[in-house]
């Protein structure tokens, strides 16, 4: 019988040739995340329920990597990378990534992906939502709560109910002005922020398979803010070379059948779209940028899983070199890795890093910082009634901090372009 | 499990995400330690803008001043609740607060499987919109037999969509206690 990539990948986890949408399956588990929020809960459960002195069911599977309240004077944090560090030493964790180290990454989905963790054909949970930015990978990614990880740590197995899946085409040539940001806010507005419940994403089509690999997890990045259980893009050879220059582990590919039955199909052609926000206060609240130019911003935020990757930079440095910003405007990188690219990569010959601080943008350390408000002296939080463009994925009330701002999801190009007028503005006035 | 369920609704809108049921700038606090865990009943629902929560009037507090247990413990909700992150703080600090039974028009799916997992609060869906015909401070009462919930305020009973197959892990009290019981764990 026809499958998705979706149900291929469960069926191979779940030892059968076969899963149909709809039932629930035992899962073995090739990864699990877990981070600073959700690791020491997570650990004190599975101490409870398998004893004192149990042991992880596979060390060499368990990748924890701190990055939510990293720089921060909050005492309760840096307890919780305490617990982190006891933990993985006692149970002899090889990939735990310590805080004020060199071994220190950042932002753990964009750190899977650079450390070589996001393998065609794999399964992986983690305690954190946007454990679904690997499924860029030709893998399956979701995200669990504490009790669920900690059945992982002490059994490799999980349940999970095999998703229907939609699909979405995207065809044509990514204009310049474009960004998979774009994109995926376009999906949100066209099925809202519960269109696809416990559904996998599956993108299609050859603008998707034109873009790089960092672009492609901006997508699977937000499938959960349509509450999606996992988005989804066939690795192809992109894909096959970034992860071989990562890994020397066996993965496997696997495509939809051509027959494979979906809950429903859009289609989209990248030349009929424009660049867009999701206004405040819902990921789904979508309007063009040119209907909301000239909107008054307090402050411009790029960075997180979503934004703050190379590409984002790229893009964010086209617009702003030789430019003033207008307001506050916070570079925050993902990652470690990404961090040292902002000092190697240039733009017409100048760093990216020094195009950023010649346009009086400040730039951070590498961490979640301010995409989730965290601490309150998290850099980039929000404060009363500010009114933010941000390149992150979440603009609930009080997301970034202040329950009383307005957040406006957008692109890196129409964060930069909206930073240097302090107002909405479309990239294509810049490009 | 109860087979009955009582208490008073605190009502809410649409898309409730975990951000406003239990602020990230709080999720440091243990959730083992007895001394913080009442922190999460505190700062439960503490996101919620003021004028929506406690509908349809608004501004009636989940919380009141530094008490750490709401008067209210069945939350009524429209669709997509407990939607953004992965955090358990969520349910957690429902519980903590005294939350037994959340009554929502849909879930998003992690809050969902938490909820039921974690053995926190009954996730109950219905099929009518319930946020609109019940009021804050109504009495509820839910019969988990009959998969109904009377507005003892109003003398009117509503149908809730049958838990399905996840009634047995909630009947077990969680995944934990739920794979012990069929014999599903490995260890332990």
């Amino acid at each position: 019988m026809a499958q998705t990539i979706t149900q291929k990948i469960l069926a191979k986890a779940a030892n059968r040739k076969f899963v149909d949408a709809g039932e629930s399956v035992w899962l073995n588990v090739d990864i699990l995340l877990t981070h600073d929020v959700c690791g020491p809960p997570t650990f004190d459960i599975f101490k409870e329920e398998f004893g004192p002195d149990a042991k992880v069911w596979d060390p060499e599977k368990v990748v924890v990597l701190p990055d939510h309240y990293i720089f921060t004077a909050n005492e309760h944090a840096h307890r919780n990378i305490d617990l982190l560090r006891q933990f993985a030493k006692e149970q002899g964790l090889k990939h735990y990534y310590d805080v004020g180290t060199e071994r220190y990454k950042g932002v753990c989905h964009v750190a899977l992906a650079e450390e070589g963790f996001n393998l065609p054909g794999t399964v992986l949970f983690g305690t954190d939502s946007h454990t679904c930015t690997s499924g860029a990978f030709g893998m399956f990614g979701t995200g669990i709560g504490n009790t669920d990880a900690a059945f992982i740590l002490g059994t490799g197995k999980l349940w999970e109910k095999v998703p229907e899946s939609i699909k979405f085409i995207f065809d044509g040539e990514m204009p310049a002005y474009l960004t998979a940001k774009d994109l995926i806010l376009q999906i949100l507005g066209d099925i809202t922020t519960d269109g696809a419940t416990y559904m996998a994403m599956e993108f299609d089509g050859e603008a998707i398979f034109s873009l790089p690999m960092e672009e492609r997890m901006t997508l699977t990045n937000m499938a959960i803010e349509a509450g999606g259980m996992n988005g989804i893009i066939a690795a192809d050879k992109i894909a096959e070379e970034y992860v071989k220059a990562r890994s020397n582990k066996p993965y496997e590919l696997f495509q939809s059948d051509a027959d494979a039955q979906y809950y429903s199909t859009y289609r989209y052609n990248v030349r009929d779209l424009e660049p867009v926000v999701a206004q405040p206060h819902s990921p789904d609240n979508r309007a063009t940028v040119r209907s909301v130019a000239g909107t008054k911003i307090t402050k411009s935020y790029i960075g997180s899983c979503t934004g703050g990757k190379l590409t984002d930079f790229m893009m964010a440095a086209k617009i702003l070199k030789g430019q003033q910003v207008t307001v506050t405007t916070n570079i925050v990188p993902a990652t470690v890795q990404v961090a040292r690219s902002l000092e190697t990569e240039q733009y017409e010959g100048v760093s990216l890093k020094k195009i950023f601080e010649d346009a009086g943008c400040s730039v951070a350390l590498p961490s979640c910082a301010a995409c989730l408000g965290g601490p309150a002296d998290t850099v980039g939080r929000s404060v009363d009634k500010d009114v933010v463009v941000s390149t992150t994925n979440r603009n609930f009330p009080g997301r970034m901090g202040s329950k009383h701002a307005g957040v406006y999801l957008a692109s890196p190009l129409t964060a930069a372009a909206s930073a240097i007028t302090g107002k909405l503005t479309d990239p294509r006035d810049f490009l | 499990m109860e087979t009955i369920i009582q208490g008073k609704a605190y009502v809410l809108g649409k898309n409730i995400d975990t951000d406003q049921i239990i602020p990230a700038e709080h999720l440091v606090y243990s959730l083992s330690d007895p001394d913080e865990v009442v922190l999460y009943g505190k700062y439960a629902l503490s996101g919620v803008p003021p004028a929506q929560g406690g509908l349809p009037e608004g501004n009636i507090p989940f919380i009141n001043g530094d008490e750490v247990h709401s008067a209210f413990t069945i939350i009524i909700a429209g669709p997509n609740f407990g939607c953004g992150s992965s955090r358990e703080h969520a349910p957690f600090a429902l519980k903590i607060a005294g939350v037994k039974a959340i009554i929502a028009e849909s879930y998003a799916r992690i809050f969902y499987r938490n909820c039921v997992d974690g053995g926190f609060a009954v996730p109950y869906e219905s099929a009518e919109h319930l946020n609109q015909v019940i009021n804050t401070g109504d009495e509820l009462r839910i019969d988990v037999a009959a998969n109904t919930i009377e507005n003892l305020s109003s003398n009117v009973t509503y149908k809730l969509n049958p838990l399905g197959s996840v009634f047995n892990i909630i009947e077990a009290g969680g995944i934990f206690a739920y794979a012990r019981q069929e014999n599903l764990m490995a260890q332990s």
